[in-house]
This record gives C-alpha cells, structure tokens and sequence, in this order.
C-alpha cells in the first residue's frame, strides 16, 4: 500500500464520517441540553427520504437539505413536546417515532427507489488543498464535510465558551438552579431540541445527497442507533464525538480491506464488527471494571485516561421540569 | 365505580380513528381510494378462513413477546433486544429440527426447550451488560438485536444452507416431525394456543399475586427504595429480562415452526418491535394485550393483501399501528383534549440513558 492510497482511504473515512458527525453533533446539543431524542433512526431515515425526494423535485440539493432539516426539527418537536408539555416518556415517543420514521419513509419514498438524482457538488478548496497530506484530507471534499468540521468547532465553542451554551448546560446539568438564575429551562430545552433535530435531519440528507446518493427502504437503518451510541462514547464533547464517528468511519473501512484480504471469511462477519464494538466502546464508557483498571495505572495516566475513556451524562438528562 | 362520561366512553376508538384518518390521506396522496384499500385490508385480515387463520397464527408469538415485556416494563425495564431474543429462539429451534431426528413430541419439546433457553440466555446478556457493564438496556439490546440477524443470514447461507445450495432465503424445510402440526394447511399451529394461554396466565399470576412480581413493581417504580428494602436489583433485573427473553425464544420457535417451516432471512417479522408497541398500547395492563395484538395483528395481514392489489408499499400496516401508539402516547391521558386517561408506565418515570454514569 503506497502512501496515495494510504491517503485516499483516509479521505474516504472522513467523508463517511461526515454525516455521523453531524448527527452526533445535533444529538450532543439536545441531550446537554437535558432531553434524548431517541427517534434518530427514524429521523434519519425520514429526512434522507425527503432530502432526495425534494432535491429530485427542486432539482436543487440546498431545498433538499432544507426540507430534511424541517422533518428532523419537526420529529424533535414532538419528542420535546410531549415529554415538556404532556409529561410522557421520552423514550417511549422517541422509540415510537423510530418504527414510525421507518415505515413512513419507506411509504412516501417508493415511487423514488433506485433511482439517479442531483449530487452535493465537490468543492476542493484552492490553496488548503496544495499542503500535503492533509490537503487531500481535509481540503478536496465536498461542503457537507466542512460544514460537519466547523459545526463540531461551532458546537464545542458554543457549548463551552459562551453564556448562552452555558445556560444549555445548566438546563442538562441543574434545571432548578439555571431556573433560579433567571433561563426559561423549557424554552432553553425546546430550542436546542428543534436545532438538535434540525442538524439529524441535515445528516440524514448528507447519506442521500452526498455519501450514497439515492434512496431505498431503510436506506440509513442503523445509523441513527450508531449516533447515539457515539453521542454517549463521545461523553457528550461534539470534539469527542467527532472522534468517535471518525473511529467508527475506520473501522468499516478497515473491515472492507479485510473483507480483501481473507475473501474466504464470510462477507457477514464482518457486518458484525459496528455492533460489537457498539458494545465494547460503552462497557469501556460505563463499567465499574473499567475504573478499576484505571486506578491500577499510573497516577499521572489516570486523568487523561479517564478523560478520554470515561463520561457521565448530563444529571438532568432524560427527566421533566416544572409544576405543569 | 363513578359512571362515565360520554367522552370517555368514545375514548378507545379515537386513536383509532386518528390513525385511520392518517392512513386515509396517505392513500390519497398515492391517488388510492382509502374505502377500497380499507377493505381490501379487512378482506385480507378476515376474508376468508385462511387469512383469518394467519391472523391468529400472527397473533400468538406476538402475544407471548408482549407478554414477556410485561414484565422488564413492570421492572422498569426497556427490552428493545426482545427482537434478537425471538431471533435466537427461531436459531435454536432450527438447530434442534435439522440436526437431530426423533418421535415428533420428544423433537418438539426439545426444540421449545432450547429456543427458550437460548432467548432467556439473549436476554440474560443484557441484563449483564446493564447491571455489571453500566450498558443501557436499549443499546445492548440493539446490538444484540443485530448481531442474531447477522448470525441468522450467515447461517442459512453458510453451514445451514440447503442442499441445493445457499440462496441467502432460508434453510432446507425441517422435517415433518419436526414441526408443529398445523390446521388445516394453514399456518396456525393449535398447540401454539396452548402455549400462550399458558404464558399470559403465567405472567398475570406472577405480576399480581407473586412476591417476585411485588419486587419488580417496586424496582420499577423506585429501584433505589426497592435496593433499600432489600429487593436485589441487579438479579431481579437479569431474572426479568431472561424471563421475558424465554417467552421470545419460544415466540421465535412458533415462528420457525409453524409459521415457516424452515428459517429464514427475516425471521421475526418485526414481531418484538410490535410487542413493544402493543404494550405501550395497552398502557401495560395485561387484560388488554391479547386484544390490541389480535388487533395489530389483522391490521398487518391486511397490510400484505392491500400491497398485491394496489402495489402500495406493504408498510402501511406499520404506519398505522405507530400512528395509533404515538397518538395514544401523546392525547391518552387526556389533558390536552379533556378526555379519556392511560396510566403511566410502572416504571419510567425517569428514563435516563445511565450509560457511563
């Protein structure tokens, strides 16, 4: 393997990484800000759908993406309005919207299976994409990837160096307490909730528009489950989340090469890998065993160790505020 | 008992007709008349014996999932791995129907044995993961749920492929007896019926009248209270989901054994997936679960004859059942429209993915 190639494989993780990016990302915001949406398969699926359906229609990608955007904002709306107004489970309305995102994607969109349609232009930015290595990297994509790139920059920045991220946070972390320093928690939760599922919606478009153009029955199916897990591996960071997707970008192009390389090992094997290490890459987040691994290292290890594997999740995640 | 209001009394049919009045407008946009799909549904649900017989030969595996469920929800628990769980069922049933030979009553109560077994063991899995691992139960359920359909299409187009070769569709057909016997050419196997009386008797009496199904209401509702009374709640977490992932394995068996005769690609159907929204349906009240399954169940049959006549994708069926529970989730306690009430579930009140606490 020659260093071209080295670099092309490398190139194509991070433009399969892309959309998970972005999906972690808007994920990343609506759980800081207290609320799991859980229906992010079924967002994803949605949006693709209607992302390729009406750029097919528009002839342009930008309403494409445009309309995603609203069916994944439209989906978080009724994850945050049913669990802030009618008090119901989060995670009951988001797992009902899952199924529900699948089915009626695979409805609305079976007249526009299989078939050609518009592309994300490729964008190679002039002068970044001469620097060696990294050029060819980072630089000689499309906007889908550099829009992922800078959002994880946005989303950090926002998250934790500004007054208004830290009021998001303060509505994961301490509702009472945000509420006692004057932020409407539920107003905070909505907005974050709709800009969150807003971004799903953007990602989910990105795999029909740009990564695997087209649309078919449970073209992303799968994919909405992966973000979350990253969302929880990435410990709520969009710079580890990032990381996380990049990973997981890797290690299916890894599996590819090895699909090569031993043609004799049955291609579903290798289907098992993202699953397995679904559960691997949390037990190392989550388990007891794992802290205690920690502590028999050595002292300075321990914190960056614990910085990079170990993550707790916003305490008021998950749970209602208010009398109403 | 206070009487009830005239609103009330209407109440149930109103999911089922938001869902309806959903499902109508998407025929529409696809210029299908809704009237002539409708029925086209029920003829294929109840329009002649055969369909009727498959819908209850649908109807039985769902019930003994949804049955299962009562108990991880009664604990609190999200089982969204019961789909791996009837997977691993139907695998291990198939096992015993290809590799061994034998009088048919010795097979089959093999097959049942193991097929619960091994979707208690699934189960078992994630309860671990969960109680020792500090993995939520939806995303090891999930990778679960994957893995056993990664495992089923490598066996059936790996060392369990027929004779003729793999075609990636299914097994050889098992052997005669090794099958439940079914009515009449039909895919309704009456002992199947049996079974699943068994098991909602099972899970009725335990959730009301056992000690066990006192602990898990109390881990349900508070488990840290309930770990303070004593109640263990790392065991009777495993102990709940095994028992749930027993009743899967024998639904997945069913499936394998009467509703198919060999194994197949999607085994399951989407039956653990229907389990889970019968019970959010039901608002996990046991007497109404055999009754909304029944009910799904048609509704999907009906699904699969409205696509061979109006080509319309088959999915339809799948809209209007999440329809009806997200409707429900969302008006049924009535606030909103001053109507009506479900109860909360026993025990999610607090659903925080606890991953990585």
């Amino acid at each position: 393997m020659n260093e071209s190639e080295l670099i092309r494989i490398f190139s194509s993780i991070i433009l399969q990484a892309a959309p998970l990016m972005i999906a972690v990302c808007g994920e990343t915001i609506t759980e800081r800000a207290g609320v799991v949406n859980l229906s992010l398969d079924g967002t994803m699926l949605m949006s693709a759908m209607t992302g390729f359906v009406v750029a097919l229609n528009t002839g342009s990608v930008w309403w494409g993406f445009l309309a995603a955007a609203g069916v994944g904002a439209f989906f978080a709306f009724i994850v945050s309005f049913s669990s802030i107004r009618l008090r119901q489970s989060q995670v009951a309305v988001g797992f009902v919207l899952t199924l529900l995102g699948d089915d009626l994607s695979a409805f609305l969109g079976q007249n526009y299976t299989r078939i050609p349609g518009p592309v994300v232009k490729f964008l190679p930015i002039p002068i970044l994409g001469d620097i060696p290595i990294l050029g060819p990297l980072f630089f000689d994509h499309d906007i889908v990837v550099y829009f992922a790139f800078a959002l994880v920059g946005v989303t950090w920045w926002w998250l934790f160096r500004t007054q208004p991220g830290l009021h998001l946070r303060g509505t994961g972390e301490r509702p009472e307490a945000a509420f006692a320093r004057g932020v409407n928690v539920n107003r905070v939760r909505y907005l974050y909730t709709l800009v969150g599922g807003a971004l799903v919606g953007i990602a989910g478009a990105a795999y029909s528009l740009d990564i695997k153009v087209g649309w078919a029955e449970g073209y992303t199916r799968g994919l909405g489950w992966i973000a979350l897990a990253i969302v929880i591996f990435g410990g709520w960071s969009p710079i580890r989340g990032a990381l996380g997707a990049i990973l997981f970008g890797a290690t299916k192009a890894l599996a590819t090469i090895l699909q090569r390389t031993f043609p004799e090992v049955s291609v579903v094997a290798f289907n098992a890998i993202p699953w397995i290490l679904m559960i691997l890459v949390l037990l190392v987040v989550g388990s007891e065993s794992i802290e205690r691994i920690i502590l028999l290292m050595p002292r300075t290890l321990q914190r960056p160790l614990r910085r990079i594997l170990r993550a707790a999740p916003p305490m008021a995640l998950g749970t209602t505020f208010g009398e109403k | 008992m206070k009487n009830k209001s005239w609103g009330e009394k209407i109440w149930p049919i109103v999911p089922i007709l938001a869902s309806l009045g959903f499902g109508a407008s998407l025929l529409v946009m696809f210029g299908a008349s809704p009237g002539e799909s409708f029925s086209a549904m029920w003829e294929g649900a109840f329009g002649n014996q055969a369909n009727t017989l498959s819908v209850v030969a649908f109807w039985i595996p769902l019930l003994l999932s949804s049955a299962g469920l009562l108990t991880t929800f009664t604990a609190g628990l999200w089982n969204i791995g019961i789909e791996g769980q009837i997977i691993m069922g139907s695998i291990a049933a198939s096992w015993i129907a290809l590799k061994l030979e034998g009088p048919i009553f010795l097979l089959i109560t093999l097959e049942i044995l193991v097929a619960m077994i091994a979707g208690a063991l699934w189960a078992g899995f994630v309860g671990i993961l969960k109680t020792r691992g500090g993995v939520h139960e939806i995303f090891s359920g999930l990778a679960l749920n994957n893995l056993a359909i990664i495992l089923t299409n490598y066996l059936i187009s790996g060392p369990w492929q027929p004779p003729e070769g793999g075609t990636f569709r299914g097994t050889a057909p098992f052997q005669d007896a090794a099958l439940l016997p079914r009515f009449a050419e039909s895919r309704f196997a009456p002992i199947s019926l049996v079974f699943v009386i068994i098991a909602v008797g099972v899970v009725f009496v335990t959730l009301r009248g056992t000690s066990w199904g006192l602990k898990l209401k109390a881990l349900g509702k508070n488990p840290r209270s309930a770990f303070l009374l004593g109640v263990s709640s790392e065991r009777e977490a495993i102990l709940s989901l095994m028992f749930c992932g027993g009743l899967a394995g024998l639904a997945g068996a069913v499936r394998v054994l009467s509703w198919f005769d060999s194994l197949r690609q999607s085994i399951s159907g989407g039956i653990g997936f229907l389990a889970l929204l019968v019970v959010m349906l039901a608002s996990y009240r046991i007497l109404w679960v055999p009754l909304i399954a029944f009910f799904f169940s048609a509704v999907l049959n009906g699904s699969i004859t409205l696509q061979l006549r109006t080509q319309l994708h088959s999915s339809l069926g799948g809209i209007l059942t999440a329809v009806m529970v997200l409707f429900v989730l969302l008006f049924g306690q009535g606030k909103v429209l001053g109507i009506g009430k479900t109860k909360k579930p026993p025990g999610l009140d607090a659903d925080i993915p606890e991953s990585g606490r």
